[in-house]
Parts: C-alpha cells; sequence; structure tokens
C-alpha cells in the first residue's frame, strides 16, 4: 500500500484505508480461495459426459450478479447509474432464467440404457 | 450488524453454500437435475434478500429488467435447438461479461471516481474482464452462427498489437490505482478492453472454439469475483470464483485434448499455429481414395460384431444425431455392440456430441470417453467416422511436423475397417490432411451425413441378415 502511495505524485485523493478496510480485504480473499479449493475439488469430479451441461449451469449461476446488478438499478445513485443497472438487470435475468432452464432441458435429456434417467 | 443486513448477508450465505451443493450433484447424471434445482432455490433466496437492501428507493427499473429479461431469458432457455448449444453459451457469457461491466461503471460513476486503492482495483479488473468477456464472447458468437467469417482472421503484427493492448488495460488499471478519479483513463480502459476481446478472439478458427469459450467462461467468472471485491459482496465473490475455476478446469481439459501448452491457452495465441503449419503436411491428397457406396458400407455393419461411432462437428452441422441413434438402435437389434466414442474436443465447445447424441436418446452409458475406449479400436470390427477430423487424425501420433503432432487420437487405424462420413475430400477446418482418409482399410462415404446414414438404416432394414 504505501509503496503505492509513494509511488503516487501529489497528495492521494482519497481517503487512506483504515486498519479496518485491510482487515475485510483479508477476509475476502480467504472466501475467494476457499471458494476456488471447493470449487476445483467439486468441478474436477464432473465427468466430460456432463461438461456442457456444466458450463450452462454455471453460467446460469453467474447470473448472481443480479443482486448487485439490482441495488445499482434502484438505488439512489442517480439515473446514469440506475440506467446502467438497468440493462445489468436485465442481462443478469436472461443469463438466470434461460441458463436454469436450458441445464435443467439438457440434463432432461441423459438418460441409462431402456430406463428411465 | 442491523438486521436488514444480516438477513441480507444470510441470504448471501444460503446461495453460496446451495451453489456449491448443486455443482457437487452436477457430477453424476442421476443427480444432476436436483442439483441445478438446488442452485435455482439458492439464486432464489439471493434475489428475494437482495430486494430488503436499504439502499433501493426505486423500483421501476428493478421491475422493468426483471420483466424484459425473463421475457428474453425464457424463449432463449426453452427454444433454442441443442445443436446451437455452443452460440447460445457464448451470448450467455456475452450478457455475463455485459451486466458485470456495466454494474463497474455504475459503481465508478456514483461514486464519482473517489474510490480508494482497493474498490478502484477491484473495479478496474471487474470492469478489464467484463469488457473483455463481452466483446469476446460478441465474436464468438459471430464466428459460431456464421455471421462471421469462421477462419482466423489474421493481420500483420498481430500478437505485437493484442499484446500492446493488454499491457495498456493493465497499466491503465494500474496507473487507476494511484490516481482513482480520472475520468479519461476509466473510460479509456473500458474502451481499450472492448477493442481487446475483438483482438483476442479474431484469430481464432472454429477449431480451436472449445478453448475460447472455456477461457472466455473463466474470464465472466473472474469479472464477477472482482465485483464481489469492488462491492464488498461475498456471495459474488463466491460465484465468480465457480465460475472461473470451471471455466478454467474446462479449458486445462480442452488444452490437454489438444496437447497446447499451458501458456499457449492463458494467452490465446491460437490458431496462428494451425495456420502456419497447413503446408506441413501433404501428400495425403495423392494417395489413392477408397470411395464406396453405401451398400458397400452396409455389408461391413451386417458382419460386424462391434461398432465404434465417432462423431465430431460434422454431425452437429449436418444435424445427423438422430439417425445416428437409428442406426445404433438398429445394429444393437441385430446384436451387434454398439458404442460411441467421445473425444473431449469434438465438436465446438465441451461436452457437445454428448448433448448431441443424449437428445437423440442415446443412452449415456454407451458413450465413452477417450481414456475410456482408446485401447479398444484394435478389438473392434468398424469403426464409423460421422464428421470428425483432425480428432480421428493419425498425423497426430506419425508426422512430428503436424501442427496437431502430440494430441491424443482416437486409434482408428488398429479397427478392422473404418467407415467415414464426409461432404468432401476439402481438408479440415485446421486446413490439416488427414492419412486416416486414405488409409487401405478406410472406406470413405461421401455425401451429407445425415441422408448417407438414413440410407444405411434403410438399407440394412431391408437387406435382413
Amino acid at each position: 500500500m504505501n509503496y503505492l502511495l509513494i509511488l503516487a505524485s501529489g497528495p492521494p485523493p482519497v481517503p487512506l484505508p483504515t486498519s479496518a478496510m485491510n482487515d475485510d480485504v483479508l477476509f475476502y480473499f480467504y472466501i475467494f480461495a476457499l471458494a476456488l479449493f471447493a470449487g476445483y475439488v467439486v468441478i474436477s469430479k464432473v465427468p466430460a459426459l456432463l461438461h456442457t451441461p456444466l458450463m450452462a449451469f454455471t453460467n446460469a449461476i453467474a447470473g448472481i450478479s443480479l443482486v448487485a446488478s439490482i441495488v445499482m438499478a434502484g438505488g439512489d445513485y442517480g439515473p446514469t447509474a440506475n440506467w446502467l443497472g438497468f440493462v445489468a438487470v436485465t442481462c443478469a435475468t436472461i443469463n438466470v432464467v434461460g441458463g436454469f432452464l436450458i441445464t435443467d432441458r439438457m440434463l432432461k435429456m441423459f438418460r441409462k440404457k431402456g430406463g428411465e434417467q | 450488524m442491523d438486521p436488514q443486513t444480516l438477513a441480507i448477508q444470510s441470504a448471501y450465505f444460503v446461495a453460496s453454500v446451495l451453489f456449491i451443493l448443486g455443482l457437487r450433484d452436477l457430477t453424476h447424471p442421476d443427480t444432476a437435475r436436483r442439483g441445478t434445482n438446488l442452485a435455482a432455490v439458492g439464486m432464489l433466496i439471493a434475489v428475494v434478500g437482495t430486494l430488503a437492501h436499504q439502499d433501493i428507493v426505486s423500483w421501476w427499473l428493478i421491475l422493468g429488467g426483471l420483466v424484459l429479461g425473463t421475457a428474453i431469458g425464457v424463449p432463449m432457455g426453452l427454444k433454442i435447438p441443442m445443436t446451437m448449444m455452443p452460440e447460445r453459451i457464448a451470448l450467455s457469457h456475452c450478457f455475463g461479461g455485459l451486466a458485470v461491466a456495466l454494474v463497474g461503471v455504475a459503481e465508478f460513476v456514483r461514486h464519482d471516481g473517489q474510490l480508494d486503492a482497493m474498490h478502484m482495483s477491484a473495479t478496474g479488473f471487474e470492469v478489464f474482464f467484463g469488457a473483455v468477456t463481452f466483446t469476446g464472447s460478441l465474436m464468438a458468437f459471430g464466428k459460431l452462427n456464421g455471421s462471421l467469417p469462421g477462419k482466423p482472421t489474421t493481420f500483420p503484427m498481430q500478437n505485437v498489437i493484442t499484446g500492446l493492448a493488454g499491457i495498456a488495460c493493465v497499466a491503465m488499471t494500474m496507473y487507476l490505482i494511484v490516481n482513482p478519479g480520472n475520468v479519461v483513463v476509466f473510460y479509456g480502459l473500458f474502451a481499450l478492453s472492448l477493442l481487446l476481446g475483438v483482438l483476442i478472439v479474431l484469430p481464432i478458427g472454429g477449431a480451436d472454439m472449445p478453448v475460447v469459450i472455456c477461457l472466455l467462461n473463466s474470464y465472466a467468472g473472474l469479472a464477477a469475483c472482482a465485483s464481489g471485491f469492488a462491492l464488498s459482496n461475498p456471495v459474488l465473490i463466491v460465484t465468480g470464483s465457480l465460475d472461473g475455476g470451471s471455466g478454467f478446469i474446462l479449458a486445462m481439459v480442452m488444452s490437454k485434448a489438444m496437447n497446447r501448452s499451458f501458456t499457449n491457452v492463458l494467452f490465446g495465441a491460437f490458431g496462428s499455429d494451425a495456420a502456419a503449419g497447413t503446408s506441413a503436411v501433404g501428400g495425403a491428397s495423392n494417395a489413392a481414395v477408397n470411395a464406396a457406396t453405401v451398400e458397400e458400407a452396409v455389408d461391413l455393419f451386417k458382419y460386424a460384431d462391434s461398432v465404434i461411432v465417432v462423431p465430431g462437428y460434422g454431425m452437429a452441422v449436418a444435424q445427423a444425431q438422430h439417425a445416428v441413434r437409428e442406426l445404433g438402435a438398429m445394429l444393437e437389434k441385430r446384436g451387434t455392440r454398439v458404442r460411441f466414442a467421445i473425444h473431449p474436443v469434438a465438436g465446438r465447445m465441451p461436452g457437445h456430441m454428448n448433448v448431441l447424441l443424449a437428445e437423440a436418446n442415446v443412452p449415456y452409458d454407451s458413450l465413452f470417453d477417450l481414456d475410456a475406449i482408446n485401447d479398444d479400436f484394435s478389438s473392434t470390427d468398424v469403426v464409423l467416422v460421422v464428421g470428425a477430423n483432425d480428432v480421428v487424425n493419425p498425423a497426430a501420433k506419425t508426422s512430428p511436423g503436424s501442427p496437431i503432432y502430440g494430441m491424443p487420437v482416437f486409434n482408428c487405424d488398429e479397427a478392422k475397417a473404418v467407415i467415414c462420413l464426409k461432404r468432401s475430400m476439402n481438408p479440415g477446418f485446421a486446413g490439416i490432411e488427414n492419412d486416416l482418409f486414405v488409409h487401405p482399410k478406410t472406406m470413405m462415404v461421401f455425401g451429407d451425413a445425415k441422408k448417407t446414414i438414413q440410407e444405411m438404416v434403410g438399407a440394412l432394414r431391408e437387406g435382413g441378415h
């Protein structure tokens, strides 16, 4: 942090991060690292058979950016942010709704010999 | 923590757990649908929780976006044919990238650029990855559905220019961390990232699409992850990591199946290699092609105890999956053992062939991976190659000069006989000659794969024993 501030010419235009802030950052990196490990363990077990549904599935859950878009579209942040949020809500909703529907549609088709799914 | 925040954060926590549990269920076809339902419930909980956010003052744009998105998303989910799956996936990466990039821009706008170093760097990466994913996926979509030329588009100094654009993007992000309020640099970063997405996908040909789609999947996840850091939202970080990790793992699987190096995949410097190697392999076209009729091919099937079908992108193009299933069922009724050999990079995205064959009602226990079936070719009577090319090219094993040398391929030439269905003798997408097509054991049946297979089914039905 200090290194970057030394690099900056002139006074920093933003308030310095507090120590509480830095603790938070570390906390989020924990989440990031643990989610990566959990994801790696689980995803590497998905058989090649289901790789297309896997992509559709992760697409659908990545539509979670919907929650950020919703706040951006409805918050008291000024019209520009709101309209950008509106487009983001639309795009994310397409992914969530379309993504889950198509994943399920694909998975319905996978069946064993002679039997139901 | 006030009750409102606690409720929202709990919703996000439950959603994160359900997403991971859902992914775990995706490891087997029997439980996969339950996994999708779990994740969908998680998504609903997260969205409903968000509606309690204290910053929300107006509902019109939220409702409008939800309604419009649903109106577009439902037909996209229910109507798009399975053969268009790669296009559909590329398009959804495109929407995902755009949503995240716009949230990043909106975050910058609402703070007038006054973000602290940590949030500025996260927002910078968010906009960068989001924008690259957006235009990159748009390009991939165009190439896949044929509105853009599918062949690699190259121009002089391409790699240098793309590299410089990438370095400039990173430099601009660094600059913003130090001087967060600089509006010109921020929008410059946004614009340059959009351009970079185009530049990255421009030189990539159709056969390399599986890797690109995985990479774009990974970028979309990284973008969501960065937005989680920018907005201090753990559910975005968790989900972004899952999405990004999944795309990355798939890209690694694809690169291994194409014998491309890690860096080659990571920096997207493919396409040009294959194009450069076109003239490296020759001779095949001079050898004699054993063109055969449908009847001659059917005679081989009649006396075969075991058949392996190797589908490729050509099967998707010809929409031949239903005909292939019919032929398989017909042969099985005659007592022939029929299996399907699926190469990881067959088609235009991971798992493409599996989905098409599942759609045609081929049971999934007849579908075999490269490793699971490759040793069985030597004990197989007939191999039927339907629109596959590079994945059955023996040059990958025998000719060190070939651009695909070292790529694991099916040992079709070890079977007693091979029947290849192909439109014409034109080399495949990568422009590489295929010696399997002129192999003494190989019988070429030219024409539309779907029509040819339907004729085979007809001949088998009439021919009896």
